[in-house]
């Protein structure tokens, strides 16, 4: 960094030693980068004041003038149980799968074949929500129901497997798997980072040592990745929070509170729930809906900041 | 602890695979519960179980355990790419069909049941190339502010707020646009222009952070190579350090094209749905592919199939624009990369 401070410093002084004419094009310019950098400044101040303008009247208001006659609290509570549940389902089905992609990216697969694999898996970040959506609806749904009936009638002891399961794959946990799929690649390229950056002293001294590939991944490889694997991991949680199509389409919302995940009856999401009701809303439920977004915006904000402190408690370390 | 008595052949992971496959599909066909899924699911747990006895007998318990956790591992990422291979499969499959030459062509003005998609797709390029629009100059100073101007607390206000930025979920990023405009043109206000600011929101973070990539990797010499020949420092950077960076930065705002391109949830609160051709962004409602599929399948008129296909048929284009962004922005990247040494 002090190279980078010596240029600019030289090219301060070079443009004060210079002619006026250059001055101009010099103050034009860095002008135009610190205007850009407080649009965005100014964009994102924008997006929390107009939200929280157009919020405020939902939340003030009496629960006799809002949607369903409840008050602002009651309304979001289920939906904000609702975004949680799905997105934590999502995360615990992921995880695991994604932190296993990416040591065969990094540990298992022959190199050249992992660099195609490993644009295959980030394919999958690129394809749109709604066709997850579309995806979950027409071909997970109907491909899980023989596998909810059998969770309810083998694990039904269990609360979440409770039942009745659902007969159309509408229900949370479909939804709670095509998040899954949805955040595997953004797990896997932060895991993947991570693990391609272990010490190679320390993994071949493993080896050296007379340790198996296993016991080298072990005792190196995901001691080295455990933090960047969990920031990743709770930045997974964050898209999962935030995502709307997939969710809007697949879940049968009833507005319940409850962690049974087969049945036909779901709690929404905060997300799914403004997708579903905005088009048709007016007046104050379009507040009440606005400020429920406020909400989750608020929800992921805590969870990537989450992230970002386990990432600098391990950068100090 | 024992001593590896000797070592399994090579083929042994793959042979212990196809047996254990070999043998599920077998007795599953014998009890008459045969399903391709089914069968994988057992063959992974026979062959895990089967590679461990074999290798724990020949070579000991530390290698026996290596192995299947390597066929653990490798069996999870086929798991993981399961989805992948079905989606695009389903998608081309369920989406052909509903592609006509009057898909791309004609608008479903007028038309109680079918109609084309020329207006959502003319829709999608517009509303795309205006949060482009947006989003590049913005996006290009902000970075270039980061990497070659930035000092002290703007600085260092702006990296931690484009963090907060790329948290936002894409539907708070529609309902602002609507929250804003709302403000100035009143409740139930319905854009085109609107949906581009919203995509913006989403767009700028990711062109700063792909473009600040790029630009820091321009090496140092070459600034002040130009430095010491007396060249401006707004003339260094967009004839040195751009130009340089330039596959770079084209390529970054490609895929963040690609990204936006098919975000539904924050056009389905700002742009609205219409049935014809609106071109002008600034004036009345516009359709949009992400929205059409959406609302083809969600509210289907009679003939409930031929609205399913459209929507796939949707989807699948929207897939092949994704698609092609990715592919052209990697061939810009290998094509016309600058060589830095």
């Amino acid at each position: 960094m002090a190279r980078v401070d010596t240029t600019t410093n030289a090219g301060q002084l070079l443009a004060a030693a210079s002619g006026g004419r250059r001055r101009v094009g010099d103050r034009v310019f860095s002008n135009t980068a610190v205007i850009a950098a407080v649009t965005i400044l100014a964009l994102l101040a924008g997006v929390a004041i107009f939200l929280f303008a157009e919020g405020l009247p939902a939340v003030t208001a009496s629960a006799s003038e809002l949607p369903e006659g409840k008050t602002f609290i009651d309304y979001v509570a289920p939906l904000a149980f609702g975004t949680v549940l799905a997105a934590a389902l999502a995360a615990i089905v992921a995880v695991p799968l994604a932190v296993a992609a990416a040591l065969f990216l990094t540990h298992i697969a022959p190199p050249r074949l992992a660099l195609t694999l490993g644009y295959l898996v980030d394919l999958l970040a690129a394809i749109p929500s709604i066709v997850y959506g579309l995806w979950g609806i027409f071909v997970l749904g109907p491909a899980a129901v023989p596998v909810m009936k059998w969770l309810e009638e083998t694990l039904g002891f269990i609360p979440i497997f409770e039942g009745p399961a659902s007969t159309t794959g509408r229900t949370m946990f479909v939804a709670g798997l095509v998040l899954a799929v949805m955040i595997l690649p953004i797990v896997s390229a932060v895991a993947r980072e991570v693990f391609s950056q272990t010490p190679r002293k320390l993994q071949e001294g493993a080896l050296a040592l007379g340790a198996t590939r296993w016991e080298m991944i072990r005792m190196t490889v995901l001691p080295f990745g455990k933090s960047s694997v969990i920031s990743g991991a709770m930045l997974g949680l964050g898209r999962a929070l935030g995502e709307t199509m997939a969710v809007t389409i697949i879940l049968s919302v009833s507005g319940i509170v409850t962690f049974n995940l087969i049945s036909q009856a779901n709690p929404s999401t905060i997300a799914a729930n403004i997708a579903l009701d905005f088009p048709e809303s007016s007046g104050l439920a379009i507040n009440a809906l606005i400020a429920t977004g406020l909400v989750l915006f608020a929800i992921t904000l805590v969870t990537n900041f989450a992230a970002r402190a386990v990432i600098a408690r391990q950068n100090i370390e | 602890m024992a001593v590896a008595r000797g070592i399994l052949p090579s083929w042994a992971p793959y042979g212990a695979f196809a047996g254990a496959a070999l043998l599920s599909a077998v007795v599953l066909l014998a009890a008459g519960s045969f399903t391709i899924a089914l069968t994988l699911v057992f063959a992974v747990l026979v062959s895990c179980v089967g590679l461990y006895a074999w290798s724990r007998a020949v070579e000991g318990s530390r290698r026996a355990k290596d192995r299947v956790v390597t066929l653990a591992i490798a069996s999870a990422f086929g798991l993981a790419m399961i989805p992948l291979l079905s989606l695009i499969f389903e998608v081309a499959k369920r989406g052909i069909p509903g592609l006509s030459v009057e898909f791309f062509t004609d608008s479903a003005r007028g038309v109680v049941n079918g109609g084309g998609a020329a207006h959502a797709i003319l829709g999608t390029l517009i509303i795309t190339g205006v949060a482009v629009l947006i989003s590049v100059p913005i996006g290009l100073m902000a970075a270039i502010y980061l990497t070659e101007y930035g000092t002290g607390k703007l600085r260092r206000a702006l990296t931690f707020f484009v963090d907060v930025m790329t948290g936002i979920p894409s539907i708070v990023a529609g309902l602002f646009a609507y929250a804003l405009f709302e403000i100035f043109f009143g409740p139930g206000i319905r854009l085109g222009v609107m949906g581009s600011l919203a995509l913006s929101v989403l767009m700028i973070p990711i062109v700063i952070r792909s473009a600040e990539e790029v630009l820091k990797i321009v090496p140092n010499h070459l600034r002040e190579a130009a430095y010491a020949l007396g060249t401006p420092k707004w003339k260094t950077i967009t004839k040195i350090v751009l130009p340089t960076a330039f596959a770079g930065l084209v390529t970054g705002v490609m895929l963040a094209t690609a990204r936006i391109v098919g975000e539904t949830a924050p056009l389905l609160v700002t742009t609205g749905v219409i049935d014809s051709i609106n071109t002008d962004p600034f004036n009345g409602r516009m359709q949009n592919l992400a929205v059409y599929a959406y609302n083809e399948y969600r509210s289907p008129g009679v003939m409930k199939q031929a609205s399913y296909d459209r929507a796939w048929a949707a989807a699948l284009t929207l897939i092949a624009i994704v698609m092609i962004l990715n592919v052209l922005a990697r061939f810009v990247y290998r094509r016309y990369r600058t060589e830095i040494r």
